[in-house]
C-alpha cells in the first residue's frame, strides 16, 4: 500500500503492508525517535500526535492515518517544546532515556489543554507511560516545572 | 554540610535523549541488514526428534548449532547453557535455530512452517520436584550450588533458648522490565566480528564470543549501544543473544538484528530468582534473639547461569543488619525445567531482606513487642562481626538514620493512631532496615581485576576508557564528575564513549554497584597521577588497575571473612491504607534515609532511590511472573503490570554523608541498595493495618482476602 503522511511537518510518500501499524512505518522511514517499547499499547514509548491527538502509534493501523499529519518528539514545535524537554534534563527525570520521548510529547498534550496542572492530573495524563528508572517523582517535577516555564512564556 | 561534589550537575546524557535523538540498537539499520526472529521449544523438557523445514527462500537463511564455529556454550561460571538447542531442549521458549532474511514478515512466515516433533522427558516443574530428584536434569541432585556457614555455636544456644520461633518466606519471579526490550546486531567483515547492542557487560559478551567462535581476541569486537534500561536483565542474557547474531553474521556474510519483541522478552529473558526461605530463631528471658538458622532455597531455572553467585549474596545478607552471636546459614539453588534465574538489581539480597525482616517482625509479634523496638536492640554496631565472621570496620550511621525516618515519617505517632483505627478503611506503618555490600561478593574484584584508563587529549580535554556502561543509572554524569573535578576541567571537556572493547581495556562489568565504588576509584587515583604528569607530553594515558586492600581477607571455600569492602545502609517507612472491602492497597507515603558513602551526585542518586524503592513495592504488592507447564502465563504489561504515574507514592529521600575512605571522593554504592527494603516495609504496613503475619510477596487483595475469612 502507499500513502503520504506530513510527518513533522513535511510530506512522505511511504509504502507499507497492510498489516503495518503506524510505528512501523514511522520508524522504517528514519522516525526511530518513536521507540517500540511494548506493541500492545501498554507502554507509551511509541506515543506521536496524529491529527493534534496524542496516541499510541503502535495501535494505530498505518493504513488508518493515511493523509494524516504526524508529529513525533522531533517536530514539537514552538515555544512549549524546548522548555518540556529542559525541564526533563533540569528536573533529573531523564535516566535510560527510552520512555523520555514519549513522556515529553504526553507533557506536550497535557500543558496544552491544562497549562496548570496540578499532581493529580499530572499523574494521571502520564499513566499511559511507563518508566521503570525514575520511581515517577522527578518526571512529576519535569511537568510541574515545565508547566510553570511555559506560562512565563506567553 | 553537604560536600561539594554531592551538588547536582546536569545529565550529560540528558539532552540527547529528551530530544528523540539518543541511538539505541533497534535505531541502528546499516545497509544489506537482514533480521532474525528465533525458533523455540514450546515445551519445558524433550528430545527433539524431528525437525521439518519449508522450502526456504533464495538470502533466507536458516542458522543453528551445526553453524557454531567454536563451542556451543555460553561463557559463563558454569558452561552448561548453550546459545542453541542440542537434542534435548531444557525449558520453554528454549532457542532451536533462527530464521534469517531481509523482509521481517517472510521470516515470521518461514518460522511459523517449521514443524519440530519432541518426545516429551519428564520436566522438573517446581523446587519441590528438583529436591525429590527423581529425573535429575543436573548432576544427579539437580543442585546447581550449595553452601552453608556458621557463627559462634547455634546448637548451644538453640538448646539452651526460653523460647524457638520458626518462619516460613516466599518471594516469586520478578521482571527487571526494562523499558527498551533486548537486542543485539551482528556484522563480520573481513575476518572480523563486530557485535553492537544493548547491554551491561562488553567484556562478557565478547569472552563469550570469543568461546563461541574460536575466534582470536583481536577478532572480535564488542560496542555497546545506548541501553534503555537493564537492572541486571542485561548482564547475562546478552550473551545468548549476541551468539545468535554472531552466527547469522558469520553464515550469511551480511549483517544480522535480532530484537525482542516484548512478549517474548518477557517469556524468555532471565528473571529475579524465585525463593523459599526457613528461618529458625532461639530466643533468650530476655526477648533477644540468642541464634538464627536461615535456609534458602532458590529456583535456578534449567541452567546454573549466575545461580552461584546470586545465592552467595542471598546468603550473605540472611540474616539482615543485626548482630546475631550465633548463626547457621544454609541454601542451596536448584535447577528446574523453568527458564533460567539470573541477575536482577540486588542480586539475591532482596530475597533475604525480606525473610529476615519478616522473621523479625513475626518474632516480635510472637513475642509481644513492638517490632522496631525488637529491630532496633539487635541492629550492629561498627566492630560487629558479619554472619561470615568479616568485621564491620567503618562507622555505622544507623542509629543516626533510624532517628531520622522516625522524625521524617512521624512514625511512633502513625504506630499508635493506626493500631488502634477501626472501620472499613485501616492504615498501617512499616519499616525495614537493610545493606548492601559494595562491589563482587568474596573475590570477585580480585579475579577481574578491572583496568581504568585517562586519556589526554588536545585542547585541555581528557577521554575516559572503561568497559562500563551508561544504561540509565548515571555512570556518564557521575564518572566524568570525578574525573573532570580531579583535572580541574569543564565536565564537558572530559570524553567518554559507550565503550568499544577495541578501544577500552576490560573495567569489569556493570554490575554489583561497583562502578563508582571500583571503577570511580579506579579513575579517581589515575586522574590525580594524570594531574601531576600534565604538561610532560600532548599525548598521555594513565592506566590504573584494582588493587584488594590487604586487610580485606577471604576464603572462599569456608566463606569466611569479608564477603564485601564495604557496606552502604538504608531504611525505609512505608505507610498504607488498606480497604478491608476489596483487599486493596494504597500506599500513603514513603520515607527513607541512605548511607552511600558520599553522593558523588544527589540528584542522581536520589533518582536512583525513587526508582529502586518503586521496583520494590512493585515486587511487593503486584509483580509476579507465575508458571503453568514451565511457561509463564504473563505474556505482556497488561498482565504483568508495573507501577504506573498513578500507583507511585510520594518518596521522601534523606541523604547522610558518611565518607569511605576507599571510594572516589568517599563514595560507596547505590544502585541496588534501595530496592532491598521496600518489600518487607511494605509488608510490615499492611500487617500492622490488618494484625496478620505476612510471608509472601507480592502481598495480592486475593491472599489478604483469604487469610481474613480464616
Amino acid at each position: 500500500m502507499k500513502t503520504k503522511f506530513t510527518v513533522n511537518g513535511k510530506g512522505i510518500s511511504v509504502h507499507f503492508s497492510p498489516t503495518d501499524r503506524l510505528l512501523d512505518v514511522l520508524r522504517n522511514y528514519g522516525f526511530t525517535e518513536v521507540k517500540e517499547g511494548c506493541r500492545d499499547g501498554e507502554c507509551g514509548a511509541c506515543v506521536v500526535l496524529l491529527n493534534g491527538k496524542l496516541v499510541n502509534s503502535c495501535q494505530v493501523l498505518a493504513a488508518s492515518a493515511m493523509d494524516g499529519n504526524v508529529v513525533t518528539v522531533k517536530g514539537l514545535a514552538g515555544d512549549k517544546a524546548a522548555p518540556i524537554q529542559e525541564a526533563f534534563v533540569d528536573a533529573g527525570a531523564v535516566q535510560c532515556g527510552f520512555c523520555t520521548p514519549g513522556m515529553v510529547l504526553a507533557t506536550y498534550a497535557l500543558l496544552r489543554e491544562n497549562p496548570e496542572p496540578d499532581t493529580g492530573e499530572i499523574r494521571r495524563a502520564l499513566d499511559g507511560n511507563l518508566c521503570r528508572c525514575t520511581g515517577y517523582v522527578k518526571i512529576i517535577q519535569a511537568v510541574q516545572l515545565a508547566a510553570e516555564r511555559t506560562k512565563h512564556h506567553e | 554540610m553537604k560536600n561539594s561534589i554531592s551538588t547536582p550537575t546536569d545529565r550529560l546524557d540528558g539532552p540527547e535523549k529528551a530530544s528523540g535523538k539518543a541511538v539505541y540498537t533497534d535505531d541502528i539499520r546499516p545497509e544489506g541488514l537482514l533480521f532474525a526472529r528465533t525458533l523455540r521449544a514450546d515445551r519445558p523438557r524433550a528430545r527433539i526428534t524431528a525437525i521439518r523445514l519449508p522450502e526456504i527462500p533464495d538470502n533466507y537463511f536458516i542458522v543453528d548449532r551445526n553453524d557454531v564455529p567454536g563451542r556451543n556454550r555460553i561463557k559463563m561460571l558454569e558452561d552448561d547453557w548453550p546459545f542453541f538447542a542440542g537434542e534435548v531442549i531444557n525449558h520453554v521458549g528454549e532457542p532451536i535455530l533462527l530464521v534469517v532474511g531481509p523482509d521481517r514478515e517472510k521470516v515470521a512466515d518461514i518460522l511459523n512452517s517449521i514443524e519440530v516433533e519432541y518426545e516429551d522427558l519428564p520436566p522438573v516443574l517446581s523446587i519441590d520436584d528438583a529436591i525429590a530428584a527423581k529425573s535429575p536434569i543436573f548432576g544427579d541432585d539437580n543442585c546447581f550450588a550449595a553452601y552453608s556457614f556458621r557463627k559462634g555455636d547455634p546448637d548451644t544456644a538453640f538448646s539452651t533458648a526460653k523460647t524457638v520461633i520458626e518462619g516460613e518466606f516466599k518471594t516469586g519471579y520478578h521482571e527487571q522490565a526494562y523499558m527498551e526490550p533486548q537486542g543485539m546486531i551482528g556484522s563480520y567483515k573481513n575476518g572480523k566480528l563486530t557485535v553492537t547492542g544493548s547491554m551491561q557487560c562488553p567484556f562478557y559478551v565478547k569472552n563469550a564470543m570469543m568461546q563461541l567462535t574460536g575466534f582470536k581476541e583481536d577478532a572480535v569486537q564488542i560496542i555497546q549501544a545506548t541501553t534503555g534500561g537493564a537492572f541486571g536483565g542485561k548482564e547475562e542474557y546478552p550473551s545468548l543473544l549476541a551468539g545468535h547474531v554472531a552466527v547469522a553474521a558469520i553464515k550469511t556474510g551480511k549483517p544480522v538484528k535480532l530484537v525482542l519483541e516484548r512478549g517474548e522478552d518477557l517469556a524468555v529473558t532471565t528473571k529475579r530468582h524465585p525463593s523459599v526461605s526457613r528461618y529458625r530463631s532461639a530466643i533468650d528471658e530476655n526477648g533477644r534473639v540468642i541464634a538464627m538458622e536461615a535456609d534458602i532455597t532458590l529456583d535456578g531455572g534449567a541452567y546454573a547461569g549466575l545461580s552461584a553467585v546470586v545465592l552467595q549474596r542471598a546468603l550473605f545478607a540472611a540474616i539482615g543488619v543485626y548482630n546475631i552471636p550465633n548463626v547457621t546459614v544454609r541454601g542451596r539453588v536448584m535447577a528446574t525445567n523453568h527458564v533460567p534465574s539470573g541477575a536482577f538489581r540486588g542480586f539475591g539480597a532482596p530475597q533475604a531482606f525480606f525473610a529476615v525482616e519478616m522473621h523479625m517482625e513475626q518474632i516480635a509479634s510472637e513475642l509481644g513487642m513492638n517490632p522496631l523496638t525488637f529491630k532496633e536492640i539487635h541492629l550492629v554496631r561498627q566492630g560487629d562481626t558479619t554472619s561470615t565472621g568479616g568485621v564491620l570496620r567503618d562507622e555505622i550511621k544507623i542509629h543516626e538514620m533510624l532517628a531520622k525516618v522516625l522524625k521524617m515519617s512521624n512514625y511512633r505517632k502513625k504506630e499508635g493512631i493506626f493500631a488502634s483505627k477501626k472501620g472499613r478503611f485501616r492504615s498501617g506503618i512499616g519499616l525495614a532496615i537493610y545493606l548492601h555490600g559494595c562491589g563482587f561478593t568474596g573475590k570477585g574484584e580480585e579475579i577481574i581485576k578491572g583496568t581504568a584508563t585517562i586519556r589526554k587529549l588536545a585542547e585541555d580535554r581528557a577521554e575516559i576508557l572503561i568497559s562500563n556502561v551508561e544504561m540509565g543509572q548515571g555512570a556518564q554524569t557521575t564518572l566524568r564528575k570525578i574525573v573532570a573535578r580531579i583535572l580541574e576541567l569543564p565536565i564537558q571537556n572530559i570524553e567518554y564513549a559507550n565503550p568499544d572493547t577495541d578501544r577500552v581495556p576490560d573495567s569489569g562489568p556493570t554490575v554489583a554497584s561497583r562502578t563508582v565504588i571500583i571503577v570511580g576509584h579506579l579513575l579517581e587515583s589515575a586522574a590525580k597521577e594524570l594531574k601531576k604528569r600534565w604538561n610532560e607530553s600532548e599525548t598521555l594515558s594513565v592506566s590504573k588497575s584494582y588493587r584488594h586492600p590487604s586487610y580485606i581477607q577471604w576464603d572462599q571455600d569456608k566463606l569466611q571473612g569479608d564477603a564485601y569492602p564495604a557496606y552502604s545502609w538504608g531504611i525505609v517507612a512505608v505507610e498504607v491504607e488498606v480497604d478491608t472491602l476489596t483487599y486493596e492497597t494504597a500506599v500513603k507515603g514513603v520515607w527513607t534515609v541512605h548511607d552511600v558513602g558520599i553522593a558523588i551526585d544527589e540528584e542522581i542518586i536520589r533518582g536512583q532511590i525513587e526508582g529502586g524503592i518503586l521496583q520494590g513495592l512493585g515486587y511487593a504488592s503486584l509483580e509476579v511472573m507465575d508458571t503453568a507447564d514451565g511457561a509463564y502465563r504473563q505474556h505482556s504489561f497488561t498482565d504483568y503490570i508495573i507501577p504506573t504515574s498513578v500507583d507511585a507514592p510520594v518518596i521522601e529521600s534523606e541523604l547522610i554523608d558518611n565518607p569511605y575512605e576507599y571510594g572516589p571522593f568517599g563514595a560507596k554504592c547505590a544502585g541496588e541498595l534501595p530496592i532491598a527494603g521496600a518489600a518487607p516495609a511494605y509488608a510490615a504496613a499492611v500487617s500492622h493495618a490488618l494484625g496478620i503475619e505476612i510471608h509472601e510477596i507480592p502481598v495480592k487483595p486475593e491472599i489478604l482476602i483469604k487469610r481474613a475469612v480464616k
